[in-house]
């Protein structure tokens, strides 16, 4: 598997109005993607994961760093000859044509024989269960339906790589969830190399083999998602993957793979790489609000008191005061078996020794 | 660091473009032909200005501030365009007013007799004014007056007729998109209907109000048709120009009165398009909702009415009584009903019908598939020189007819360009004077399509050619098709910059009707006039009837948000 498909090495990319006003959009970005992964780009919006994917498919040209499609430098090469295909978050269907003619239109500007493209097409319908449409202007689809088309449309060319700009965005929360597993079923059973821009965790975790996260134009991590949950590399990809409390704490001992910290006066031994720590530095302890137990008073590692409860139904999340005054949110499944707690009712709060990570403070 | 970086990007749009010859070698066309067509006819003018002869001599352009004769038709078209700015935007207000801001009847019919003018031959208003008020004239005879309408009163009647269709469209559009809950909360804080109006309503259309009136001074600043024909010893601008280029064939005067034309009505161009319609309030706050607050008050909405019955009554006149007239044997002195007019038009002025709709209908696609490919070259693509192109080829909307055509005959009088006296000198006119307008409305209609269509196309592998005629031009063809029409009805009615180019061999309707009117011969020049309408009216009808059978499948090529 180290056949890299897709290769971003030092991508910047700077909007400049002029000479004097200048916005670098993506700041020295690289990646690799290998063949037949699904890559997901994950930021919030105006994080530079959308033009990052518009440089790949050519319709943006990088201010400096280069492009490779399978070792071939692309810099250069107008989007038409890239073999990359996009799946557009307004689906970019051609309006003016039927369901057929917006499918067939890669295998047309190929020169496929007209048997062959049939065949593809009714191919390549019948695996997202649109047989039967052909006839249909795009118009009378629904959003669902609309979107598959747009699915079709990019793989019948069977392109190198396959570009989702947001493909779910437009669509109702239910639909969306099993166009998202159509989508990924699809990409692994025809083993296409795809890079996938969306602003939803929920969505880039479930689909990816890969997520790099990006904030302000930088890749801030790449891990599977299981990584950047429990292991995020920094502040802002813990506080946007998930929620998470930010826990001051002491390093007391380094050991291997284990890192002995003090926190609420408790000492707790976490199970780390311990390279980048020394004893006594000041860090941050990322604890997720689903990895503390909420227990009897004085029983736990630190006692808190109740400021407010949302309940949800499935879980109740509750705000809870520190002793030192800071605030800390914690989550507690299925509330109906264990009883809600009222405002102001005092706790004991134990965490999750396996789930605590420790982060560098950042300045 | 920064400047590097801008520096970067201008490299890497050059290899773009090198990397894509299609793109590369149309942008290179495009220029090329804006470069001859509009550039070098301006630079002509300047240069038989100031060059005359080859050598730098400034001696005309000084001496146009020495004579009285030379500034004296400047002053002129100064009054007059004031004058005509002033009671067009106002006429154009109480229509625009009344159709938006009231519920008075018949706003349909009132607001086709407020763009009528437009479809028409301008200077029809001027013969109109000439049947109903002229020596003959229905109301001068009738009422036994002795009045004099050449001159400064039959300019400024003919030509805030002739354009305050202009403002009104302005006008109507900026009324329509004041949010009425703004005038609500004016209301709700216990100020009148009339302060209201004069506190609220009038100052958020202040901007709009100002466009108006300057776009219609460039207007009546370039007339050509309704002065030539009704401007008597009140000589203006342009038909100084005309007489000293076709009468004296003194080209260095023309050329300078064409630069003392030029100026005022580009630096107005330049104040509208760069200061007021910046200005605007609408497209800050622009929430289009379409429903105006209605005044129903009685002492509101019936004073506007009974203005705009009055109003479309004098158009209704103006139009019946060259229609009449079309009709008579001899205007004035026997005024018997006869088809001669007709006939006499099909007779002498067949040759012209054919060669008019011959120019019209060479003119009007090329020109129409010209507009929209700088339309999408610049809302679309990225290359050096984008805005350029946009900037020259819009300049032509600012520079008067009258220039154009004395740039035309200088710059094409001479080899290696030889076309004085063929059509195609005829059909270049038409192609870039009626470009800017086709550019702008397919810049209108390009920025509401998706950009991701035509993103879609070509990441399927689709080059330029291949995305621009199979997915961009079926996509615009509503506007593209009603960009055709504007400019055969403009190619029809059109007098100001072909009336320098059209030669012996070549002859157009409506310089024939002027000639008519020329020689007193109101009844033909009036048949010439309604057979032009008449052949614009089907046009119009024909292309309607044409983009309803194209699109009666009814697919939106707006993108869905």
């Amino acid at each position: 598997m180290n056949d890299l498909v897709v290769r971003f090495e030092h991508i910047v990319k700077v909007f400049s109005e002029g000479t004097h006003r200048e916005v670098r959009a993506v700041d020295d970005f690289s990646l690799s993607v290998a063949r037949g992964q699904l890559v997901t780009l994950l930021g919030p919006s105006g994080c530079g994961k959308t033009t990052t994917l518009r440089i790949l498919a050519g319709f943006e040209s990088a201010t400096s760093g280069s492009v490779y499609i399978e070792d071939r430098c692309v810099n250069d090469i107008p989007p038409q000859k890239r073999e990359t295909s996009m799946v557009f978050q307004s689906y970019g269907l051609f309006p003016h044509m039927t369901v057929y003619e917006n499918v067939a239109y890669g295998l047309k500007v190929k020169h496929v024989p007209k048997a062959q493209i049939k065949r593809q097409v009714a191919e390549v319908l019948s695996l997202v269960g649109l047989e039967g449409l052909e006839r249909r202007s795009v118009g009378q689809l629904s959003g669902g339906q609309q979107q598959r088309v747009a699915l079709c449309r990019a793989i019948v060319t069977k392109p190198k790589v396959l570009l989702f700009d947001e493909p779910l965005s437009n669509l109702d929360a239910k639909l969306r969830k099993g166009t998202r597993e159509q989508i990924r079923r699809l990409q692994q059973e025809l083993g296409i190399t795809s890079i996938y821009v969306t602003h939803d965790q929920a969505e880039a975790m479930s689909i990816s083999d890969a997520i790099a996260v990006m904030n302000v134009g930088r890749l801030q991590q790449l891990g599977t998602a299981e990584e950047i949950y429990s292991r995020p590399a920094n502040r802002f990809v813990a506080d946007f993957i998930g929620e998470a409390n930010f826990l001051p704490a002491r390093i007391i001992e380094v050991g291997d793979g284990r890192v002995t910290i003090r926190i609420f006066e408790t000492e707790i031994t976490v199970e780390q790489d311990s390279t980048n720590f020394s004893p006594n530095e000041e860090v941050e302890a990322v604890v997720r609000p689903e990895a503390v137990d909420v227990i009897e008073v004085d029983q736990g590692d630190v006692n808190a008191e109740i400021l407010f409860s949302h309940y949800t139904g499935s879980v109740v999340l509750y705000a809870l005061k520190l002793p030192d005054g800071s605030r800390m949110e914690v989550q507690v499944a299925n509330p109906k078996e264990r009883g809600l707690l009222p405002v102001g009712a005092r706790v004991g709060l134990r965490l999750h020794r396996k789930s605590i990570h420790l982060l560098k403070k950042e300045l | 660091m920064r400047l590097s970086s801008y520096r970067r990007e201008l490299q890497n749009e050059i290899k773009r473009l090198i990397h894509d010859p299609v793109l590369l070698s149309i942008v290179v066309v495009i220029f090329a032909l804006l470069i001859i067509f509009i550039i070098f006819p301006l630079v002509k003018v300047v240069q038989f200005s100031l060059w005359p002869g080859g050598k730098f001599d400034p001696k005309y352009f000084l001496n146009f501030f020495r004579k009285t004769y030379y500034w004296r038709p400047l002053i002129n078209s100064m009054i007059v365009g004031s004058l005509v700015s002033l009671f067009g935007t106002i006429v154009a207000f109480i229509f625009a007013y009344g159709i938006t801001r009231t519920d008075i009847p018949g706003k349909g019919i009132f607001r086709l007799i407020a763009v009528m003018p437009i479809v028409s031959p301008p200077f029809l208003i001027a013969l109109a004014a000439i049947l109903l008020l002229g020596n003959h004239g229905v109301i001068t005879d009738a009422l036994r007056l002795n009045w004099d309408i050449y001159g400064l009163p039959g300019l400024v009647l003919t030509e805030t007729m002739a354009y305050f269709p202009i403002a009104f469209m302005i006008l109507e559009g900026v009324l329509a998109k004041i949010d009425p809950s703004i005038e609500e909360a004016a209301l709700d804080m216990g100020a009148s209907k009339l302060r209201t109006f004069l506190t609220v309503t009038l100052p958020l259309a202040i901007p709009g109000i100002a466009s108006a009136m300057l776009l219609v001074f460039i207007r009546s600043l370039e007339d050509f048709g309704n002065p030539v024909v009704i401007q008597g010893n009140f000589q203006v601008l342009t038909v100084a120009a005309y007489h000293a280029v076709t009468g004296m064939y003194n080209m260095p005067l023309g050329a300078t009165l064409a630069i003392f034309m030029l100026l005022p009505t580009l630096m107005i161009f330049i104040v509208q398009k760069y200061y007021v319609a910046r200005r605007s309030y609408i497209t800050v706050t622009g929430k289009p909702s379409g429903v105006g607050l209605k005044s129903t008050e009685p002492h509101v909405k019936y004073p506007v009415l009974a203005l705009m019955i009055f109003l479309s009554g004098v158009i209704l006149l103006m139009y019946g009584v060259v229609l009449f007239g079309s009709f008579t044997k001899i205007w004035g002195i026997d005024n018997t009903l006869t088809i001669q007019n007709y006939l006499y038009v099909f007779k002498v002025g067949g040759q012209y019908v054919l060669d008019t709709i011959q120019i019209a209908l060479i003119a009007t696609p090329i020109g129409g598939v010209l507009s929209i490919l700088i339309a999408y070259l610049v809302v679309r693509k990225r290359f050096i020189g984008r805005g350029a192109m946009e900037f020259i080829s819009m300049l032509n909307f600012a520079v008067p007819g009258v220039v154009v055509g004395i740039g035309y005959i200088l710059a094409f009088n001479t080899p290696p360009l030889r076309l004085s006296g063929t059509a195609l000198i005829i059909i270049l006119v038409f192609i870039f004077r009626r470009m800017p307008v086709g550019i702008r409305d397919g810049i209108a209609q390009l920025q509401q399509i998706d950009p991701s269509i035509e993103e879609a196309s070509s990441s399927l592998g689709a080059g330029f050619f291949r995305t621009f005629t199979r997915v961009t031009l079926p996509l615009v063809a509503p506007a593209f098709l009603s960009g055709l029409v504007y400019i055969f009805v403009r190619c029809m009615t059109a007098i100001s910059a072909v009336v320098f180019v059209v030669s012996a061999s070549w002859q157009l309707l409506t310089v024939a009707l002027l000639y008519e009117v020329d020689q007193a011969n109101l009844a033909a020049a009036a048949a010439y006039g309604y057979v032009i309408i008449a052949i614009v009216l089907t046009a119009i009808v024909f292309m309607r009837f044409v983009v309803e059978r194209l699109f009666q499948k009814g697919f939106s090529p707006i993108a869905r948000e």
